[in-house]
């Protein structure tokens, strides 16, 4: 069986000109058949075209697209067309061909681009309305949390408890990891100043305050929004494409109640111990630098901890963590619940989850480092 | 199990639910790899393939998925382009007629801007056809077909089935039990069975509904609930 389409032209007098094609005519040979058409039309100039397809060994629907296309333009020019040699069986596919299909415009064209304002305008829109629904959403999460404290056996206790372990047993690994490496990095580029004073002591006291008031919250916070938000989203929102979600709301129940209550619960009790260890495996990696590095001993770098850190700076931290765990479980819930449509959707709710909540963790924080400021 | 499909006939395997239809075909196109025995595509031992040598093998066969499987984040024209802008070198303008062609084919002329989420069930497997016959293959496998469709809607892809049969001469591989399918358009048919692990018919699917031997075969043509499956319901 030959490898390519062989053709060959002949000219008459009368302008007539016949197109002999033989071979193969299938898509690995489309893109050598067709300039062939405006060979043949701009450079011999037919009356008159006849296709002689006598030699085709094998055509498939590209081939036969190939030859609407030839004859398609014939008619465009008003040249004669003919065609030839093709069994009744080889014929079939010329009529799986729909010509108006070729042409047919689409139903829905593209949407035009949107100039500058027009995109503000509408991230504006997008922007508001996000907000609009949180806040919608977090309220209807307050009404259940309170509907659930009044009818405690209702809660699915067995889920709260599956989620603390994906939450906190699960999380401690990573944030505890991530806090100890953090402790001493921050002992050891705080000691490289405070060596120059002969206040090596007070590199205990950096790391404690910092981490128990400010950066263990901040950060046990930002690893549960990447690893359980997200996770709480792309959950709901799967189950949203699957139609559980519709299923649960068909049977009588409150898909609210019943998906996020557990999750919040969980993160609620969760988030704050996190934080603890966080400030420990800080205080941990603080130390290690404090007794390798600084010739520190570990029961002055523990009592100068202690000396550092006040019940108040304790008690802030965990509350803190505490809003902090209210956002992101809230937050993951909600964007779970607004997926619409498949994959993607699932895959821009999780994004999404976690950018708002990390977006909400500094915002709160902001809020706290204030009033913290006049109520100390 | 032992069966031959021959080139350009509508081969359907059919079964009740749970018989191992869809794996089958799963290890006929290669997402999934048998444990044991053989599969021969024109001529070819595929345990014997690389996966390059199986990547080139499976370029010749088109599927189309239970749920249709097109790419909600893509038009439909850019889904049914994706494997010639992939695996051929034809310029975008050659691929545009070659797409605007197939999904005339199938009778979605001018949805080509549209997406997967703004289509019906039908629609959708329209498209899918599409897609699996952008290449051209020689052979094409669908599961499940008429899954989740109408009547009317199930003609009419039966139709379509038949006449992009007939018209480029495709080998089709269809997993299905819907009978008004299998009757409207195989030429040959494989019955498996659960219980007997394996096929326990095979032929014209007009010619075993009356004149099996086998009462599993004519029980699950004429729609006959066996004795087996009542007794375990309570009256």
């Amino acid at each position: 069986m030959p490898d390519t389409t062989k053709h060959s032209i002949e000219t008459a007098d009368d302008g007539v000109v016949k197109l002999s094609l033989s071979g193969r005519m299938d898509l690995e040979r489309f893109g050598e058949l067709t300039p062939l058409i405006s060979t043949i039309f701009d450079s011999y100039t037919p009356s008159r075209l006849n296709v002689d397809m006598a030699g085709i060994d094998y055509i498939d629907s590209s081939g036969a697209l190939f030859i609407v296309k030839l004859e398609d333009e014939a008619r465009a020019r008003s040249v004669a067309f003919a065609l030839s040699g093709l069994s009744r069986e080889k014929m079939g596919i010329l009529s799986l061909i729909d010509r108006e299909a070729l042409a047919k415009p689409s139903l829905a064209p593209r949407e035009r681009r949107l100039n500058l304002i027009e995109q503000l305008g509408n991230a504006s829109i997008i922007a508001v309305k996000d907000m609009y629904d949180i806040v919608s959403f977090g309220g209807e999460l307050i009404y259940e949390i309170g509907h659930s404290a009044t009818h405690l056996r209702k809660v699915r206790w067995g889920d709260v408890v599956t989620y603390m372990k994906k939450v906190g047993v699960d999380g401690l690994p990573i944030v505890g990891l991530i806090s100890f490496l953090l402790g001493l990095i921050m002992a050891f580029m705080s000691s490289l100043q405070l060596k120059q004073f002969g206040a090596n002591v007070y590199v205990a006291s950096l790391v404690a305050v910092a981490m128990v008031r400010e950066l263990g919250p901040i950060m046990t916070a930002i690893i549960v929004a990447g690893r359980s938000g997200s996770a709480f989203a792309a959950e709901i929102g799967t189950m949203r494409v699957n139609e559980e979600v519709d299923a649960l709301a068909t049977m009588g129940f409150s898909p609210m109640r019943f998906l996020s209550i557990p999750k919040v619960i969980a993160s609620l009790v969760t988030v704050p111990v996190l934080t603890i260890f966080a400030s420990i495996f800080a205080i941990m990696g603080g130390l290690i630098v404090g007794v390798a590095g600084l010739n520190l001993t570990i029961f002055t770098y523990i009592q100068q901890t202690m000396k550092a850190i006040s019940i108040f700076d304790i008690v802030s931290g965990l509350v803190k963590s505490f809003v902090f765990a209210a956002a992101i479980s809230a937050v993951g819930c909600q964007r779970g619940f607004k997926v619409r449509g498949g994959a993607e959707s699932v895959g821009n709710a999780t994004t999404s989850a976690v950018v708002t909540s990390i977006f909400l963790i500094i915002v709160i924080d902001s809020t706290f480092a204030i009033i913290l400021h006049y109520i100390h | 199990m032992d069966f031959q499909v021959y080139p350009g006939e509508i081969f359907v395997i059919m079964g009740g639910s749970g018989c191992g239809k869809s794996t089958l075909l799963k290890h006929v196109i290669g997402i999934e790899t048998p444990a044991e025995g053989k599969i021969w595509i024109n001529g070819t031992d595929t345990a014997l393939l690389d996966d390059s040598e199986l990547r080139r093998l499976h370029m010749g066969i088109g599927m189309l998925f239970q749920s249709s499987a097109l790419f909600g984040s893509m038009t439909i024209g850019e889904n049914v382009a994706l494997p010639l802008t992939e695996f051929t070198a034809l310029p975008m303008k050659d691929i545009n007629s070659i797409v605007r062609m197939k999904l005339g084919m199938v009778e979605l002329a001018g949805y080509d801007n549209h997406y997967p989420a703004e289509l019906s069930g039908g629609m959708k497997k329209r498209a899918g056809i599409a897609r699996a016959m952008a290449l051209e293959p020689a052979m094409l496998f669908l599961d499940e077909p008429s899954a989740g469709l109408d009547p009317v809607t199930s003609a009419e892809l039966d139709l379509l089935i038949r006449k992009l049969n007939e018209g480029t001469g495709t080998t089709m591989v269809i997993v299905t039990h819907e009978l008004e399918t299998i009757f409207n358009i195989s030429h040959r048919i494989i019955m498996l069975d659960r219980d007997a692990k394996g096929i326990i018919a095979e032929g014209d699917p007009r010619v075993l509904r009356t004149s099996s031997q086998d009462s599993r075969v004519t029980d699950f043509f004429n729609r006959r609930v066996t004795k087996k499956k009542h007794e375990g319901m309570t009256t």
